[in-house]
């Protein structure tokens, strides 16, 4: 018989290897049933349609339940943190916002947060500037509490949510788009407020898909809620108790199914957001049903925050959307031209025909960017997977010295052995779903 | 090698002011912030005297205090770390049960303290946040692991680790983590440069960012 390269076994001095691609799985299952070996160990990813995104999971088995499981990350490292270095404080936000690419806005206003405290210029950021912040980062969470919900579903084989909870999605990125002109990776939060206005009637127009949006949440928790076959994979599966949620970092839904009512938008709130009525969702399981649920809750939550926020903004209407001083703002304000690019008409035409200095000032301000006075800060916000932390380091200069992610996801994902030892092989992909671990997170 | 940032050399090479627009001139302090003294304001004189009463050694342990933009930060000396962050969580009226992150930072510059590493830690009990930063020379990069004290540092220490050299003396599983396990180096450090490779395009060439002119 021929040999199939991609199904080959060698030995190695841990015993037989086998390479398993696709459907050859019958004859491994024979040959190491005719072995007298009672341990496996197996390979589950990278490239896994259940390891929710490119997560290698090293699970030792003996048949069916797993007795040691190990994460292998950094697939999709692609030194963000590094790249920030070598780029301007404005710049860096660009980059941020393509690390936990189901959450961009979270990144961007944890780094802004970020380099305004270095700055020292927390409160002159526009009351308008922050409602808006508040809008985009609430459409985030349920945009990405969607994807965690739908493709949970659809790794645990339920198909259905996940066609609903995309289709809601997509009218949260519709948004983005009519405020960012950009779906993901908007870099619109900037340094000093954000990159431009709201356009016309947009809150309006947010309001309305706000009441779709209440009507089509009802699909989900239609086909979810108190579903037998649900119930059966999610309840008492993927356990982890406040113990180890607060020895392990977690935070987040995760931590918030054991009881504990943390929620940085609470204890430590930031964007304003002690002036929003909104309730902090708890489970008391400490199980995947558990966070499931909270994930449910939190888009009600979500969309109160949202509508309040929209009334803020009907009053704050005409305000600036960025800070004063035109060292942290970008020189001129670009509006969409004919030719359906930023422009600033006036702009150009004073610094090209009127003023040398205005020209120089916009030279060296686009080129080099501002200073940030030397120290370091650390500043937080609660994204949809937990707390999400950046410490930035400045040295003075024009650009960082040191941007450091805590993102949730890495330090969430470290409870996987603690959730799913001892196991059977099926509930991991149920626990690991309810981590919501974004590899772009966790790898930066 | 331009990518060294410790030269600090001005826009387009230029030394001295060169600069004549008097944009760069405006603001230019390289200055870190300084060691602060009582009274630290916040909640930050009750950290420091509580952990002075639960820990005698306090005044050896703990190198300076630096409160800067409502954050306090506790230079410890390595040799303390372990010590200090035990009773950090376990003092009931300090309570730090959660540690955030660990977050490296290389110095050249600094003569034997070329490599910091920094705690971001998180009173849930009683909202408060700290940060205790360690210094060691790069000739002896060694630091005790706190994944005893909490087990969430495990990855972070790997990071750190992976990213800057930093050995954890006691961790499980020093292992690289973000980085293959046979890459060369700690790409985070600042001699490391940034790479890349040269783009051509109808002959002229693109270096990497890393060797690009310097803005600082």
């Amino acid at each position: 018989m021929m040999q199939d390269p991609y199904a080959s076994t060698r030995e190695t001095t841990e015993g037989t290897v086998y390479s398993v691609t696709g459907g050859d799985w019958d004859s491994v299952v024979t040959e190491i049933g005719a072995t007298k070996e009672e341990r496996v160990v197996v390979n589950m990813g990278p490239q896994h349609p259940s390891t929710h995104g490119v997560l290698r999971l090293i699970l030792e088995l003996e048949g069916e339940t797993v007795t040691e499981t190990r994460c292998g990350i950094g697939y999709l490292h692609t030194g963000i943190e590094k790249n920030c270095e070598y780029r301007n404080w404005t710049q860096g936000v660009t980059f941020v916002t393509r690390m936990d690419y189901l959450a961009p806005l979270f990144n961007e206003a944890a780094y802004c947060l970020g380099v305004e405290k270095l700055l020292g210029i927390t409160n002159d950021v526009t009351e308008r500037a922050s409602v808006i912040r508040v809008l985009m980062m609430e459409l985030n969470r349920i945009s990405s509490h969607m994807v965690a919900l739908g493709t949970g579903a659809l790794e645990l084989g339920a198909l259905s949510p996940m066609i609903f909870a995309f289709r809601e999605r997509e009218l949260v990125l519709d948004i983005f788009e009519m405020v960012s002109g950009l779906r993901m990776n908007m870099a619109y939060i900037r340094p000093g407020g954000v990159a431009q206005d709201l356009p016309e009637h947009a809150t309006s127009k947010i309001r309305e898909t706000i009441k779709e949006l209440r009507i089509n949440f009802k699909d989900n928790a239609k086909l979810l809620i108190g579903n037998t076959i649900w119930l059966k994979r999610t309840k008492d599966i993927g356990i982890l108790d406040l113990a180890g949620c607060t020895t392990l970092g977690i935070t987040g839904p995760v931590l918030r199914a054991t009881g504990m009512p943390w929620d940085l938008r609470k204890t430590q709130p930031y964007c304003g957001y002690e002036n929003y009525d909104f309730d902090v969702i708890t489970a008391e399981t400490s199980d995947v049903y558990g966070r499931f649920l909270i994930r449910m809750n939190e888009l009600e939550q979500s969309l109160r925050i949202i509508e309040q926020a929209c009334d803020k903004l009907d009053v704050l209407e005409g305000q600036p959307v960025m800070v004063s001083d035109k060292k942290i703002a970008w020189p001129s304000q670009l509006t969409l031209g004919g030719d359906g690019i930023g422009n600033s008409l006036d702009h150009i035409r004073e610094i090209m025909g009127t003023s040398m200095e205005s020209l120089i000032h916009h030279f060296k301000l686009v080129t080099e960017g501002f200073r940030v006075p030397a120290g370091q800060v650390y500043s937080a916000v609660e994204s949809p997977r937990g707390e999400l932390g950046v410490h930035l380091i400045s040295d003075g200069g024009t650009r960082p010295y040191r941007v450091h992610f805590r993102d949730p996801s890495f330090n969430n994902l470290q409870s996987t052995a603690a959730m799913c030892e001892g196991s059977q092989i099926a509930d991991i992909v149920g626990a690991v779903a309810s981590i919501d671990p974004v590899m772009g997170g966790v790898d930066r | 090698m331009s990518h060294d940032k410790t030269l600090n050399k001005g826009a387009f090479g230029v030394s001295g002011t060169g600069d004549t627009s008097g944009y760069g001139g405006l603001v230019k302090s390289n200055a870190k912030p300084g060691s602060s003294e009582r009274p630290f304001g916040s909640y930050f004189d009750e950290v420091a005297d509580e952990l002075e009463r639960a820990f005698p050694e306090f005044n050896d342990a703990i190198e300076k205090v630096i409160v800067d933009r409502d954050e306090l930060t506790l230079h410890v000396k390595a040799a303390h770390l372990f010590e200090t962050a035990t009773k950090l969580r376990d003092t009931q009226t300090l309570r730090f049960e959660q540690c955030m992150g660990v977050s490296g930072a290389h110095y050249p510059e600094e003569k034997n303290r070329e490599l910091h590493a920094i705690y971001h830690l998180l009173s849930m009990t009683h909202n408060r946040r700290i940060r205790i930063e360690v210094s060691i020379p790069d000739a002896n990069p060694h630091l005790p692991s706190l994944v005893e004290v909490w087990a969430g540092c495990n990855w972070n220490e790997r990071e750190t680790f992976d990213m800057f050299g930093i050995i954890f003396d006691g961790h499980p599983a020093l292992t690289r983590i973000l980085m293959p396990d046979d890459w060369p180096g700690h790409p985070q450090r600042k001699d490391y440069p940034l790479g890349g490779i040269d783009v051509e395009y109808k002959g002229a060439v693109v270096p990497p960012p890393s060797d690009r002119r310097e803005y600082q």
